[in-house]
């Protein structure tokens, strides 16, 4: 292939050249060229080499169907592969390179598989699995381990960096009344019907040009139309594609933003995602035009038709001098009078042989002629031809290029989105959109049409269609029908080599031959969506959008079916690939998901607090003093709450504020104790079931008056019970009158915990004598002022084990709380103390929390089956007591001690019998800490029979995943202060 | 994108909502039997076309919604709140 640019020819900027390198060699294209068109008009024809064979490949199109000039594109933590060339745009200092070839795409010593391709054939992969015959058959393969990394190696495309991506992304939204997909003839058209007739438009086109087709075309100006569509007040969004089509006309958009920018100015982002929620949806997709399959189809120099046309009036570039066009249809001729005015040398072989042609130039049609076989393995050097009727070879051309059109595909991959099977129309050799229910309208040539004026006319169809569906107008209108050629085209999809081991390629990007579709269908893979799977036909970058009637034409000529019986494989999005980084958006780094943080974050921090995340939320995990590790930090934190007194932010529980008359009856229905009987001025432990009689969640209620009460909830599991309680008042007790709300974020929270808590809290308050063991009793509830006359609510309750409160402030506020809490524990030696003591605190006594309450758990599970009331029913009464839940044999909450005083475990060991040590056990250890009570490790978990079954037997601990076996006691799980004397003092 | 159109919010993206499950169930009174209980809980039908489903409009009003949808199409046919109370305020409003 002789590829150049001409002088009169193209739409690109003379004025400017912009340099490039390719493969590390540096070149020249000229502004508004394409890398495609730049590499052509710089006479490169080998830009790849393919999937498996590694045999070389170019250019075979100029647009998104591309499946031979994959490239990468940048370098280092900017290295973007598998691009193609023809839908780059070429920007200043763009850096180029070919892929899966070593050393380079020119001389790339994987070029010897093309001659061992027959062990690569269909299947080749999955036969691998299947082990080396007749050693290994139906064992599985050791060898395939060995040779697995090898393939992947040898097979594939361009490499990812492995680099962080240094580009930033960002997800956009949008409404409009119709959204037009292609800027085409049909698409403009009916963009300017719907906004003359007041409609919100947004126009789309993947290409930075207005015009779609017509951009093939010498006259036309795109700066015209652009300016028209403009002035109506359409949005036109160019370089975006609508890669798919969702649910009630939701459109998804990639826009490109910055792909065609040199990168060191870069402040925008590289490409924005957009959800676009239209009203109704008008596709103009356009179609796609197919190559034919026969032997060497695919060396460099091939090209489709209407590419060549494209490469010419856009980019000036003539991509052959002796040209041979081979067609079974008329698209090619407009094409080849152009290439020849532009003096190359053009043959025409037209597989038919009853048509007529008018032509102005003089070129050569040869009807009733066919390609056979091109010569040449890096460009080619002549093409062997066959009559239509008998194939065999009957002549050789000499040529550098050949041009092909087999047809053209709709491309009707968006509504394909939508579940719309296409329908096969015969006349056109093509599948055509079928008609929906949706709001959805396609027009122009993805409906088959391929007249512009039939375009224009449908684009108003389409316009007036949506007009009507909207319920704007009720206009009649028409379609044109399918078609527009003088002649009919004659379906050509393969011409047969004779000799065998043929490379006919009907798939260019991942190497699928005619010979593989042949070979699947002697196997047996016949449904296309197996023949797809077996020899991965129309997967990969371009999906197929060039191969895939070819090879479904091959299945049904094997099955001796029609191609609509053999069926067609579903599209679905993306219709070109959509980076990962654009799915992300923003939504990155510490951006990935929420952080909450309480309002006494930053005074946590201040105060030497290490976080750590719970759910969403920051929490203090411990606070180390000087050189202290976490478990000295803990262990000395734990030992001073139980000395004295600690401080800890609780802000992050759930808090769900219960008001209305019926509150006490709701309460009551919802958590399985008994809360009918609370008084005013007191608070209960409660534990909620689920309606299948599981442990849901655990917390306090507090009765602020008769019809008021403040309940909290595990920091897990907040937003689960404001949920369900909303479920319960909205759908199922629509009687009560309640009404719930989340004040979670409107009070922050600290305990005070430890045997000088009260005293603590005592200077804290502006009336002292409301805190006296006897006017505050365990569990009861004041509402007060804290110095400074600052509103409070206060609770005597303790999950630490210890006389303990939880204070509660509005949470502007709780700096002024924390400091004021802290400033009187320091008088008496009390500490601050983070999740970690909290949690060693609580296992001491037994309490649980989520890795206990793990949605498998009863609250007989959990030990606290007596708190459940027998004299009501609740939500989950009647199926806690469900056979397999009622079993003597559950496991139960029981505490662990190592038998060996000195050992230590984790959360997660399996507890088995001594003489059983395997599988899952008879119970798990859920949460361990070191007592600094005690002295020594322990732990809370379950076993089977619960504590009085093993009460004086030794069981063992598993830890496998961390190489560990210890001896076990199983205790009750209240370790310290059984009695709770400490709590009530 | 499943659009939901909240009688209260208006049209929004599905993802604002959580799915709750079949409305058509009818759960016993809290004193019912085991069996009943049963029955409400883990029988399911698996419906192919429009259902009776609830959706609680999770970041938006909090209200909990009866939607009709069609599991194959996903068309929504109606959609009206749970509450009857709501229920009688939004047909006021129309």
């Amino acid at each position: 292939m002789t590829s150049k640019r001409l002088n009169n020819y193209g739409k690109i900027n003379r004025d400017k050249t912009i340099s490039f390198t390719w493969d590390n060699k540096k070149y020249n294209g000229l502004e508004g060229d394409s890398l495609a068109s730049a590499l052509l008009a710089n006479n490169i024809g080998v830009v790849g080499r393919s999937f498996k064979y590694h045999r070389p490949r170019g250019i075979f199109s100029s647009g998104v169907e591309e499946s031979g000039a994959l490239v990468t594109i940048g370098s280092k933590d900017r290295r973007d592969p598998n691009v193609r060339a023809t839908t780059q745009e070429l920007y200043d200092g763009l850096k180029a390179s070919g892929q899966n070839a070593f050393p380079n795409v020119n001389f790339d010593l994987g070029g010897i598989n093309n001659y061992i391709g027959r062990f690569f054939a269909a299947g080749f992969y999955y036969k691998t699995f299947m082990g080396i015959p007749p050693f290994e058959w139906g064992k599985g393969t050791s060898i395939w381990m060995l040779f697995e990394k090898l393939i992947r190696k040898a097979a594939g495309m361009g490499s990812a960096s492995r680099l962080p991506d240094p580009d930033s992304y960002e997800h956009a939204h949008d409404f409009c009344d119709v959204i037009v997909v292609g800027s085409g003839p049909s698409g403009v058209s009916a963009a300017i019907e719907a906004a003359e007739k007041k409609l919100d438009v947004i126009l789309v086109e993947q290409d930075s040009l207005v015009g779609g087709d017509q951009l093939s075309e010498s006259e036309f100006s795109t700066t015209n139309t652009l300016n028209q569509l403009q002035s109506l007040g359409i949005k036109v969004m160019t370089r975006t594609t609508a890669f798919g089509l969702y649910d009630n006309c939701v459109v998804g958009l990639l826009e490109r933003v910055t792909d065609h920018l040199s990168i060191s100015k870069n402040i925008l982002p590289r490409q924005r995602f957009w959800t676009i929620r239209a009203k109704h949806i008008i596709v103009g997709s356009g179609a796609l035009e197919r190559h034919i399959a026969f032997n060497n189809n695919d060396i460099p120099g091939v090209m489709t038709v209407n590419a060549s046309k494209h490469y010419l009036n856009r980019y000036g570039v003539l991509t052959g001098k002796d040209i041979v066009i081979a067609t079974n249809n008329d698209s090619v001729y407009e094409t080849a009078e152009q290439l020849s005015e532009a003096e190359a040398n053009v043959t025409v072989l037209d597989s038919r042989t009853d048509i007529e042609i008018e032509t102005k130039n003089k070129f050569e049609i040869r009807k009733g002629f066919v390609p056979y076989n091109i010569n040449g393995t890096k460009k080619i050097n002549s093409l062997d031809i066959s009559k239509s009727e008998n194939i065999k070879k009957f002549d050789t051309i000499n040529c550098d290029q050949v041009l092909l059109s087999g047809g053209w595909s709709p491309a009707v991959h968006l509504l394909s989105h939508r579940g719309v099977k296409p329908k096969w129309n015969h006349e056109n050799a093509c599948f055509i959109p079928n008609d929906t229910k949706e709001n959805i309208t396609m027009i122009g040539s993805s409906r088959g049409l391929w007249n512009k004026d039939d375009c224009v006319a449908s684009g108003v169809a389409g316009a007036t269609d949506a007009l009507n569906r909207l319920g704007i107008s009720k206009t009649n209108y028409f379609f044109p029908k399918p078609g527009g050629w003088k002649n009919p085209i004659k379906p050509l999809y393969e011409v047969k080599y004779k000799k065998s081991r043929s490379k006919s390629f009907v798939d260019y990007q991942h190497d699928v031959t005619a010979d593989d579709v042949r070979l699947a269908h002697r196997e047996g893979f016949i449904s296309v969506e197996h023949l797809k799977r077996y020899t991965t036909l129309g997967m990969a970058n371009d999906q197929g959008k060039m191969g895939n009637i070819i090879g479904l034409s091959l299945m049904a000529d094997l099955l001796n079916k029609e191609i609509p019986e053999v069926g067609t494989t579903v599209f679905r999005p993306p219709y070109t690939p959509v980076p990962v980084g654009a799915l992300s958006g923003r939504n990155v780094g510490k951006h990935f998901r929420p952080l909450r943080v309480t309002p006494m974050h930053q005074w946590n921090i201040d105060h030497g607090a290490k976080m750590i995340e719970v759910g969403l939320y920051q929490r203090p995990w411990y606070y180390p003093k000087k050189n202290e590790t976490l478990s000295d930090s803990y262990i000395r934190e734990a030992t001073v709450v139980r000395k004295t007194v600690g401080i800890c932010d609780v802000t992050s529980l759930g808090k769900i504020s219960v008001q209305g008359p019926d509150a006490t009856e709701f309460l009551n229905r919802i958590y399985s104790n008994a809360f009918a009987k609370l008084q005013v001025g007191k608070a209960r432990y409660g534990v909620m079931l689920r309606d299948d009689g599981i442990v849901m969640d655990d917390g306090t209620s507090w009765r602020l008056s008769e019809n008021e009460y403040f309940m909290t909830t595990s920091t897990a599991a907040a937003a689960k019970v404001m949920a369900w309680l909303e479920e319960l008042l909205q759908t199922r007790w629509t009687n009560l009158k309640v009404n719930v709300t989340s004040v979670s974020e409107q009070w922050a929270g600290a305990a005070v915990a430890g045997p000088k808590s009260r005293e603590v809290l005592n200077n804290c308050v502006e009336d002292p004598s409301l805190i006296t063991n006897e006017n505050f009793p365990f569990m009861g509830v004041i509402s007060t002022f804290l110095k400074g006359k600052i509103p409070c609510r206060i609770a005597r309750i303790s999950f630490s084990g210890e006389l303990a409160f939880e204070v509660y402030i509005k949470s502007d506020f709780a700096n002024t709380m924390m400091d004021l809490l802290w400033d009187n524990a320091q008088i008496y030696d009390g500490c601050l103390y983070g999740l970690e003591a909290l949690g060693a605190l609580r296992v001491e006594k037994g309490h649980v929390t989520g890795a206990e309450l793990d949605g498998r758990v009863t609250i007989d599970d959990a030990g606290l089956g007596k708190m459940a009331s027998i004299k009501k029913s609740y939500i989950g009464s009647a199926m806690r007591r469900r056979g397999v839940l009622n079993s003597e044999n559950r496991e139960t909450l029981v505490g662990f001690f190592p038998m060996d005083l000195k050992e230590t475990f984790n959360a997660g060991t399996i507890v088995c019998e001594k003489n059983n040590i395997s599988g899952q056990g008879i119970g798990r250890i859920t949460s361990v800490t070191h007592s600094p009570e005690l002295g020594h490790w322990i732990g809370i978990g379950f076993v089977e029979g619960g504590v009085n079954k093993w009460k004086d037997i030794t069981l063992v601990g598993a830890d496998p995943v961390r190489n560990k076996q210890m001896n076990l006691k199983v205790v009750s799980p209240h370790m310290v202060d059984p009695t709770g004397e400490r709590m009530y003092a | 994108m499943i659009r939901i159109n909240c009688p209260y919010c208006g049209e929004r993206d599905h993802s604002e909502f959580t799915y709750g499950g079949d409305a058509t169930i009818k759960y016993p009174s809290l004193d019912s039997s085991e069996k009943e209980w049963t029955e409400a809980i883990f029988f399911r039908k698996n419906i192919k076309g429009f259902q009776l489903e609830t959706w609680h409009h999770s970041n938006g009003c909090r209200m909990w919604l009866e939607v009709e949808r069609s599991t194959v199409t996903h068309e929504i046919k109606s959609i009206k709140p749970c509450h009857p109370d709501l229920q009688k305020v939004v047909e006021n409003n129309k």
